[in-house]
């Protein structure tokens, strides 16, 4: 399923702090959502989702509440799961929305083995490490089993295997015909994971197209405020952050 | 009977003997008492309790005569000949008072019958009223012997708190001379709570209930609940002030207990 | 469910022990024939005093655990308690306020609807004061002084009342007891709690999802403004209802979520209605004690709960700081 958003602002406290925002996201996709600290990638993404008042139009956001369920997943930055329930019972979460009882267990068992969780199953989830956790969050959204993904920095704290495991995954779910949009600080995972990159700037979208034109020398230059090795190769684009400019 | 015993008083006012001229009584039944007995002038305070219709019996003559609220200095400024205290007067007040030189005489509760005619004997001695307390003891017996004899009902006070009256009580005295018979003595409750159930289960013939308060309070709630109003017994109220204190007037309410 | 059926059968027990435990002997067989026949003295006692108690105590109680689950599962802190964050402290003040002014005599339900208003400020406070994600130490703070100032008030509200004995009453509206309660007050608080523990029905799915937090609970199609109303006006008319006719009970709301959230497998909504049979099997335990340890003498319930709950609170308390 197509989303879209059109001109979406944001205010603050007299701050704006999305101005103006506009895209589109497609199925087969995997958007990276790209931008410095505070630059409105989190706020974006929940203005899409109509978790925060805007202005502008969002086709997701207008939807009731219920039906948006079934149509986007949404990974939050913070992880949080405040009781001591088991990692099932934590993905079964996701599962809310759908009433199937038939389908849930199915949905819910692809979702562990996805994210290499069948052996913790019965685990209560505050025993588990900050990556574990973040495998268990991401489970959760995958068993909601929606056309499209928003997702805050999914792979913040994970170890490198599982970040790029987590990338490929969602990939993977881009080339199964469903829409998935991630927040990334990993311009290098980034750059060779997604199909798109949207790069945003001080509340507004600086660029929005393919991975190797959104990072010019002069865009992270003016950005970032750093500079870096780009190479295309045969595995696809390399990229290497080398220093600060300012 | 009491405003004629205390218009009595006043007419004997010029056979006043050697007594003390100017006395402060801080005891409610002291209070009361000293009314009855004293001579005209005699008693310059009492307390502010004998002002409080729901207590005293004679509160508007305590009105006239002016109130205390027991405060050693407050006494002491009165300047008074006697003071008069109950037994459970304020230790410290008392000691004070008579370090200050002030002489205090401690009138003992009256429990029984035969307490209130000695009470009435030891305030006519105290106030130097010898005489006046002869007539008011007779006047006592003449209306206690003139009492009629009631039926023996199985009887007991129920109050606020669940509060029964016990075996040595004024109260119980009051009852049994009106020919009750005591739920105390039957079970042997010597005062303070009874529980509902046990009340219920007891099955008196006769409940008597006290003065209840304009404002509600959880502690007289129990004298609402439905179980005792389902009890297969009398209800009689009888209003606090009638056996607070040993007074003479308890003939009067004796009378209101006969069945 | 067999959790469930296990504390049904538990209250089951505790309601027939209650009935059969008072300070005038009774014995067992009498007690049930005065119970089925309802005459005689043992009829009087079994169905006009041990009956409605014992009812009261069952109803309070699941309210009250009712509650602190809700409250927890809402403010994801197992310390959000209705009588630790004063909403028992408000609506004992709205209570007293309501006998004193007279209001509670102006129509049957005037008593635990007084209370509900009370306790339904008290609980907006603590939502604006220490809302969902606001931390134990502000949920604590803000529940320390609501507290404060509705007891301070309810203080000196019975000492202005002109009969003396209201003015002593402090210790019951802070405590709670049973004691003499009758039919009449089960007549008035259950209608309002059963209203409260209606809006309850179906938030357990709200609360499973709250385990997320609130933006991944949106995401996933729970209403977050209508499930905090709902639970804000169904805490303030369970713990209101039981505050107007037994005064404040505190800790129940505590320490039964506590004992059964391992049962449930930590689940929120799972913990509602085991919550709400734990409760009441508690409270009618307690109930149970204070007349089997000083039979007569009218100790409160709330003294009880705090020598179970203090132990059980400073534990949880050790628990977050350990962050466990």
């Amino acid at each position: 399923m197509r989303i879209s958003a059109e001109s979406l602002t944001v205010r603050r406290g007299g701050r704006v702090t999305l101005d103006g925002a506009s895209l589109s996201l497609a199925p087969g996709e995997l958007v990276g959502l790209i931008g410095p600290n505070g630059a409105g990638k989190t706020t974006l993404m929940r203005a899409m989702l109509g978790l925060v008042a805007a202005s502008g139009h969002s086709s997701l956001a207008q939807l009731p509440a219920a039906r948006r369920a079934h149509i986007a997943a949404w990974l939050p930055q913070e992880r949080e799961a405040a009781w001591p329930i088991s990692v099932e019972a934590l993905v079964r979460l996701g599962r809310i929305p759908h009433r199937r009882p038939d389908a849930d267990h199915a949905q819910v068992e692809r979702a562990l083995s996805r994210m290499g969780l069948t052996d913790l199953r019965q685990r209560p989830v505050n025993t588990l490490s900050g990556g574990e956790r973040a495998r268990v969050l991401i489970a959760r959204a995958l068993a909601q089993d929606t056309p499209v993904l928003l997702a805050d920095e999914p792979i913040a704290g994970l170890d490198p295997a599982y970040q790029i495991a987590t990338m490929a995954l969602f990939r993977g779910l881009a080339q199964d015909g469903r829409a998935v949009m991630a927040s990334l600080h990993d311009l290098g995972l980034a750059a060779r994971h997604c199909t798109r990159l949207v790069l945003m700037d001080r509340g507004r979208i600086a660029f929005d197209g393919p991975p190797q034109d959104a990072l010019s020398p002069e865009r992270l230059a003016r950005i970032f405020g750093i500079e870096a090795h780009l190479e295309m190769t045969a595995e696809g684009p390399v990229f290497q952050p080398l220093r600060v400019l300012r | 009977m009491v405003r004629l015993i205390a218009a009595l008083a006043l007419c004997l006012a010029g056979a006043a003997s050697a007594g003390p001229s100017r006395v402060v009584s801080i005891n409610l039944c002291t209070d009361q008492l000293a009314m009855l007995v004293a001579g005209p002038g005699q008693l310059v305070s009492v307390s502010w309790l004998a002002a409080d219709p729901a207590l005293s019996l004679m509160a508007e003559e305590a009105g006239q005569i002016g109130v205390n609220h027991g405060g050693a200095e407050e006494i002491y400024l009165m300047r008074p000949d006697l003071v008069l205290a109950g037994p459970y007067a304020a230790h410290a007040t008392v000691e004070m008072l008579t370090r200050l030189g002030v002489q205090v005489r401690t009138i003992p509760a009256a429990n029984t019958i035969a307490d209130i005619r000695r009470n009435i004997t030891l305030m006519g001695d105290a106030l130097g009223r010898e005489a006046r307390a002869e007539e008011i003891l007779s006047a006592f017996d003449a209306d206690l012997a003139a009492l009629p004899e009631g039926r023996p009902l199985l009887a007991t006070t129920y109050a606020a708190n669940g509060l029964a009256n016990g075996r040595d009580t004024l109260s119980a005295e009051a009852m049994r001379r009106a020919g009750l018979f005591l739920l105390a003595d039957r079970i042997g409750h010597s005062g303070g709570k009874m529980a509902l159930e046990e009340l219920v289960m007891a099955g008196p013939e006769l409940v008597v209930t006290g003065s209840r308060y304009a404002t509600p309070s959880r502690a007289e709630a129990v004298l609402d609940h439905p179980a005792l109003s389902a009890l297969q017994a009398e209800r009689l109220s009888v209003a606090d002030r009638g056996w607070i204190c040993g007074l003479p007037a308890l003939t009067g309410t004796i009378r209101s207990l006969v069945r | 469910m067999r959790l469930l059926a296990a504390l049904g059968a538990l209250c089951a027990g505790l309601f027939v022990a209650a009935l059969m435990i008072g300070p005038a002997q009774i014995g067992i067989a009498e007690s049930f024939r005065g119970l089925l026949a309802g005459d005689g003295a043992a009829g009087l006692v079994m169905r006009e005093i041990r009956l409605p108690r014992a009812v009261l105590a069952a109803l309070i109680g699941g309210c009250l655990g009712l509650s602190g689950a809700a409250m927890q599962g809402y403010l994801r802190n197992p310390l959000a308690e209705p009588g630790l964050i004063g909403v028992s402290a408000a609506a004992a003040l709205g209570a007293v306020i309501a006998i004193q002014t007279g209001f509670a005599a102006a129509f049957a339900l005037a008593l635990p609807l007084s209370a509900l208003a009370a306790a339904l400020l008290a609980v907006l406070l603590i939502l604006f004061m220490a809302g969902p994600g606001g931390g134990s130490l502000a949920l604590i703070l803000a529940g320390v002084a609501v507290s404060a100032f509705a007891g301070a008030l309810t203080s000196l509200v019975l000492n202005l009342s002109p009969n003396p004995f209201a003015a002593s009453e402090f210790v019951f509206w802070m405590m709670g007891s049973l004691a003499d309660r009758s039919w009449l007050h089960v007549v008035i608080a259950a209608p309002v709690m059963a209203v409260g523990a209606a809006m309850m029905w179906g938030i357990g799915r709200g609360l499973d999802a709250l385990t997320l937090g609130e933006d991944a609970a949106a995401s996933i199609g729970i209403g977050l403004p209508g499930l905090r109303l709902r639970i804000v006006l169904g805490v303030a008319a369970m713990v209101g209802a039981a505050t107007s006719v037994a005064g404040a009970i505190g800790f129940v709301g505590l320490v039964v979520p506590h004992l059964l959230r391992g049962r449930v497998g930590g689940r929120p909504g799972a913990l509602l209605p085991a919550a709400a049979l734990g409760g009441a099997a508690m409270v009618l335990a307690a109930d149970i004690a204070v007349r089997l340890v000083l039979p007569g003498r009218d100790l409160k319930l709330g003294v009880v709960m705090a020598l179970i709950g203090a132990p059980v609170f400073l534990h949880l308390i050790w628990q977050q700081r350990r962050g466990g």
